[in-house]
This record gives C-alpha cells, structure tokens and sequence, in this order.
C-alpha cells in the first residue's frame, strides 16, 4: 500500500502508451501526477508515444493545461537565464547552471515537461561576495531576514540564503558547493569546476560534468534532506543515468569512481537503490559489486529503505510520510552538521515556529 | 439527476463519506466534508446541479475537515484540501461553505491552464455574453446578481474561462458570492433569490451566496460570445453611467484581471486581443440604483 502511489506514477512514465482503461484510473493518475509535480512530465510522455488525442477528454484537459504551464515556466527560466549571465558575466566568474535550469540550457532529457520552483547556481566560494553583488544590483535581494537564519546559511551551508528578484519573484540559490560546509564530506568544489562543460549558446555558464551531474541530483535528494520533489528528482537522475550511458560506455565505471572520490558513494548508493525499485532503472551487472560496497551496514540499509519508501510518497500520504519525513529530516541535518551545532540550530527552529518543516 | 433529487440523508452520508461528486460547467468534482452547514448550503446553492455518479471522472477531489492535530483544540475550525494537500490555513468552522467556494476558485485558477482565466463576472443575452471585469469592491457581483435577477444568463460570478484563440467564454455557473451591504440590496431587489445564511467576520467582511437559476445552470454546457466588455465602478450616490471606454484600456483591465496571463504568452495576448477588437468596451459607473443599472444595459443590447 505504501509504495501504490509513486508505483502508480512511476508505471505510467515507464509505458506511457499504457493509458488507464477507465475514469478511476484517469483520476488517480492525474491527482497523483499533479501532486509529484510530474503532470507536465507525463503529458510529454504520453504524447510522444501515442499521442494525447488517444486520452479522454476529461483527463487530457489536465495534460494540456499542464503543457502550457510548463511551456510558460521554461520559457521564463530561459528569459531569467539569461537576466542572470548579463548580470554575471563582467566577473568573468565561473557560473555552473545546477539541476533543472542546467537540464534545460544543455537540451538533456529531463527537461521534458520539467516544472521548477527556482534557479540554482554554483559559483567558487572565493566570487561569491562579487556574484551576490552583481545579483543585487540585477534586483535580487536576500530572503530570510532573520539574523539566525542569515548566520546558517552564510556560515554553514552550501548555499546563500536564497535570493528574489524584487519585481519578477523568481527564486534563486547561489551554491558555492554541493554538500554543506559542515556536513563532513572531504569534496573539493574545484573539482566541480575543473570538469564543468561549458554552454557554447548560453556564456558564462557551464553545467557539471555528466557524473557530477548525477552526483549532485543524488546528493540533493538523500544527502540534504529534500524530499519534498523526491519522486521528481528520482524521474530526473533516471532520465539522465539512460542518457549519458547510451552516449558512453564506461559512463557507470566513471560514475562509481568519481562518487569516491568526491566522497558521495552513499548518496550514489541511495539513488541507485531508489531509482531501481521505483523506475526500474537498468544497472549494468558488471557495475552491481561495486555499488553494492557503497551500501551501509544492513540493519541501517533497511531502516532507510522503510523510511524512503514512505518518505518519497506525495505529500498527502499518510502519517507514516509525515513520521518518515520527520526522521529523515533530523537524518539530513545529522549529516549537515555536527551533534553540537545540531542541538543549538534545532533548538532555534523549536522556538521560532514561524518555519516548520515540510 | 439533479442534486435536489437525492434525499437530504443520502446527501449528507456522501458528504461525509465517500464524497459527493457534482459537474460545475466543465468541471466534475467531488466534495467532501462532515461539516452540517456545508450540506446545507450545498442543497440550496447546487440544488439545480448535475449529480455525478461516484465512478465518473472528477478534475478536482476537495475536501473542508476540522483540521487535525493541536489545531483541532483550537475553536472550531475548517481545512480546505485539494487532493489531500492543504494549501491554505484554516479558517473559522462558521466560514466552511465560503471557503469551500474560494477553495473551488482556486482550483480553477491554478490548474486549468486549458484556459485564459479572467477574474471577471460573466452574463449573457441573446448569445451574447458579456464581460465585467473588475478588482474587488467594484460592484461586480452585485451588477451581475442584478442583471441575472432580471434574466440575464448567469455564467460566472468570477471566472471568465476563454478559451484559447477562439472567441468564446465557457459558463462555470455557481452560486453568485455577495459581500456586505450588497446582500441587503439584492435581497431587496431580487426578492426571489435564494441567499443563504449571511457568514459574519471573513476576511471580505460579512458573505452570502445566491443560488444561479436553475435555467443557467441547465444551460452550464453552452458557451457564448463575448460581445460587451464593460468595467464597472460602483461609487455610492453617483449616477448611473455607461461610458465610452477605448480599447486599449479595456485590454490592460482585461490583462490586470487575468489570473493567467503569463502562462499564455502570445497566444494569450493574442486571444485578448481579437476578443477587445470584436466587443463594444464601455466603463460604468453606478451608485446603487440596481433598476437604473440593469436598464442602461438593457439599452446596450438594443443598441
């Protein structure tokens, strides 16, 4: 029961041209959908392989509608793209484009009927004070007023406190790595920039490496406790594992080295398990023995498959989500930050209430 | 079957139940809420409806539940949901059928993207409809329950659906939402309305709703064309007038009202366009005289 609705949705990205045969069928897939914030993702699906006309009149109103708000919204992360390089590019400041926006500018597949919520960028730490002028003067300004909240995200994140644009409300992050400074992880975000690929069409970005890329996805998701787009996020890495092992042979071989050496295999591991049990993304048996040894202990492995499983669900699940959610969220600033840190940044949440948790 | 042929207990057990599924114009949704003042208000304002059967297909599954949790001890409060999602605070359990029909707006405005959506008021006559957009306070709901009052065709109180390069407005007939002073006029002026119970102390003040014909809502499937935008300003005591308005300050109030305008793009654009071009535009300002208000467009259409 717990798994039925991401299953739900997960079959019918896998074999869209496997339409629901009646109306409750439509109606479950369409809520479902509409709640992953993968509708737009299915409508794309369903019509590059037997056409939306096939699809009854009540559900495809919803598929159209969810093709035209994903046409505006990529249409407006390509105009604010561009908003961002001119204001951006006099620092002559590496700038990588990171998950949806980096999907889209580089044409990969996950771009198909992608939704967004927000622009995220990498720059290198040392540009940042410069990036976030620059931005400022482009009309961005800093959210998160609160002394304590600026205090987190400055000196312990990853990322700026997100940014807004004052008239047109687009949210931009502003990384200067991908794993908090205080999570423990021994990355070298040079590295990030060193294999970046530019945009040849879009200066002054560049996108991460195909690994990386993957990497990043799969840190963001079961690193740093965002769960919220799980089922989205997994449909992503999925898309993208396909995409760049079709283009290169020894793609995987590259993938498991470089978690490694970024010191991501856990994260690697947790979206290669995931991906596999709800999208049923292929994994090479030559490559298996060696993800396999990025598993942690046993005991713990099903615990997190028990907590995911539950927590990957849309939001309107069951208690069990919300428990789930709940445990995975101190898991995630565990292994942001340490024990001390912890107690004093909790605490501040449990007091100010103004800003649960999801 | 109309909602008014289900006895009253069935209705409730659906409500509280499995949900109660009706069609509002294009769209098929299904209710659910235990609360009494819910099922009372919907047999009076969707009494005319379509009943839909529990297998058919609903675009939207909305509930209004007493919040659970720590909110539960809280007074009495109602949670709208869409979905199972709850994207809105609670609101006081006395206020449960308005917010089940600003819950219902809601989901028209952020999911049917099939359609340019206008926060406008739409009546029509002899096929031909017109618009009223408007901000709040405008007076809008209060002509259009004139108007309906004396035979206009009720399409929305609201929600202008167009659809998309086609010059046509799709009815969403609902109950028409009054606000303050304006439910005494109508109740004065429309003595046959159906009102239902005046919910004090909302956000908009206090709120009442007025059942749609029962001759609109059969008429829910029947698109019009737009013939008459009209932008009205209701300005106590001032006289009744019906202005010239130019097409370009028509389209810019049709563009500010829009919930979705940039969703659309050119296409958008476009479809307003056309639509400015081929209606009469005209900026009306009453002061409460309802009879003067509904004559000066009873002369429109003879124009």
């Amino acid at each position: 029961m717990i798994r039925s609705s991401n299953a739900l949705v997960a079959k019918a990205l896998r074999t869209p041209e496997r339409i629901p045969q009646d109306a409750a069928g439509w109606e479950a897939l369409i809520g479902r959908t509409r709640e992953a914030g993968l509708i737009a993702t299915l409508a794309a699906r369903i019509d590059a392989s037997i056409g939306l006309d096939r699809v009854p009149a009540a559900p495809r109103a919803h598929l159209i509608a969810a093709r035209h708000r994903c046409r505006a919204q990529q249409a407006a992360v390509r105009r604010e793209t561009a908003e961002i390089a001119r204001a951006l590019a006099p620092l002559r400041a590496p700038v990588v484009l990171l998950k949806g926006a980096a999907y889209l500018m580089a044409a990969l597949p996950p771009a198909e009927g992608r939704l967004f919520s927000d622009i995220d960028i990498l720059v290198p730490k040392s540009h940042l004070p410069d990036v976030e002028s620059a931005l400022m003067l482009a009309g961005f300004a800093t959210t998160h007023l609160h002394p304590y909240d600026q205090r987190y995200y400055r000196r312990w994140m990853h990322e700026l406190p997100p940014m807004q644009h004052v008239k047109r409300l687009t949210i931009l992050d502003v990384h200067h790595t991908i794993v908090p400074e205080t999570a423990g992880v021994a990355l070298d975000a040079s590295a990030l920039f060193r294999s970046a690929t530019p945009l040849a069409d879009a200066p002054p970005f560049s996108v991460l490496s195909p690994c990386d890329m993957v990497l990043h996805s799969a840190t963001h998701l079961f690193q740093n406790e965002e769960l919220t787009h799980g089922l989205r996020d997994l449909v992503d890495i999925d898309r993208l594992l396909a995409h760049f092992a079709a283009a290169n042979p020894s793609f995987w071989r590259a993938l498991v080295a470089r978690a490694g050496e970024l010191d991501l295999g856990r994260p690697l591991f947790y979206a290669l398990r995931f991906t596999t049990r709800l999208l049923g993304t292929p994994i090479p048996d030559a490559i298996a023995p060696d993800v396999a040894r990025l598993a942690p202990a046993a005991p713990v492995g099903a615990l997190m498959d028990r907590l995911l499983d539950a927590a990957l669900q849309p939001k309107s699940a069951s208690a069990a989500t919300r428990w789930a959610r709940r445990a995975l969220y101190l898991r995630g600033h565990w292994l942001k930050m340490p024990a001390p840190l912890l107690a004093y940044h909790l605490t501040w949440k449990a007091l100010r209430r103004d800003e649960e948790p999801a | 079957m109309i909602l008014a042929d289900l006895a009253p207990s069935e209705m409730r057990r659906r409500l509280s139940g499995p949900g109660l599924r009706v069609r509002l114009g294009p769209v098929a949704v299904q209710i659910r809420s235990p609360f009494a003042s819910v099922a009372s208000a919907i047999a009076l304002h969707y009494a005319e409806h379509d009943l839909l059967d529990p297998s058919a297909f609903a675009d939207f599954r909305v509930s209004v539940d007493p919040p659970f949790g720590a909110r539960r001890f809280v007074g009495k409060q109602a949670l709208f949901k869409f979905d199972g999602m709850a994207n809105f605070r609670p609101l006081p359990a006395t206020q449960a059928f308005p917010l089940l029909e600003w819950g219902l707006n809601w989901c028209v405005t952020s999911q049917c993207h099939q359609y340019l959506i206008i926060h406008a008021a739409v009546v029509e006559r002899g096929g031909k409809a017109l618009l009223l957009p408007a901000p709040p306070a405008s007076g809008k709901s209060t002509l259009c329950a004139a108007l309906v009052a004396r035979g206009w065709r009720l399409l929305s109180d609201e929600l202008a659906l167009i659809e998309l390069g086609r010059r046509s407005v799709v009815p969403m007939p609902r109950p028409i939402s009054l606000k303050n002073k304006s439910i005494g006029a109508i109740a004065r002026f429309w003595p046959d309305a159906a009102i239902g119970d005046v919910v004090p102390d909302t956000l908009k003040g206090s709120v009442a709703h007025v059942r749609p014909p029962g001759d609109s809502v059969r008429r829910g499937g029947e698109a019009a064309v737009p013939a008459w935008v009209v932008l009205p300003r209701y300005a106590e005591g001032e006289a009744t007038e019906l202005a010239a308005l130019s097409k370009g300050e028509a389209f810019m109030q049709l563009v500010d009202s829009a919930f979705n305008y940039s969703v659309h793009g050119r296409a958008g654009f476009e479809t307003l366009a056309d639509l400015v071009d081929a209606c009469e535009c005209r900026a009306f300002t009453y002061g409460g005289a309802l009879d003067e208000a509904v004559g000066a467009f009873d002369d429109l259409v003879k124009t």
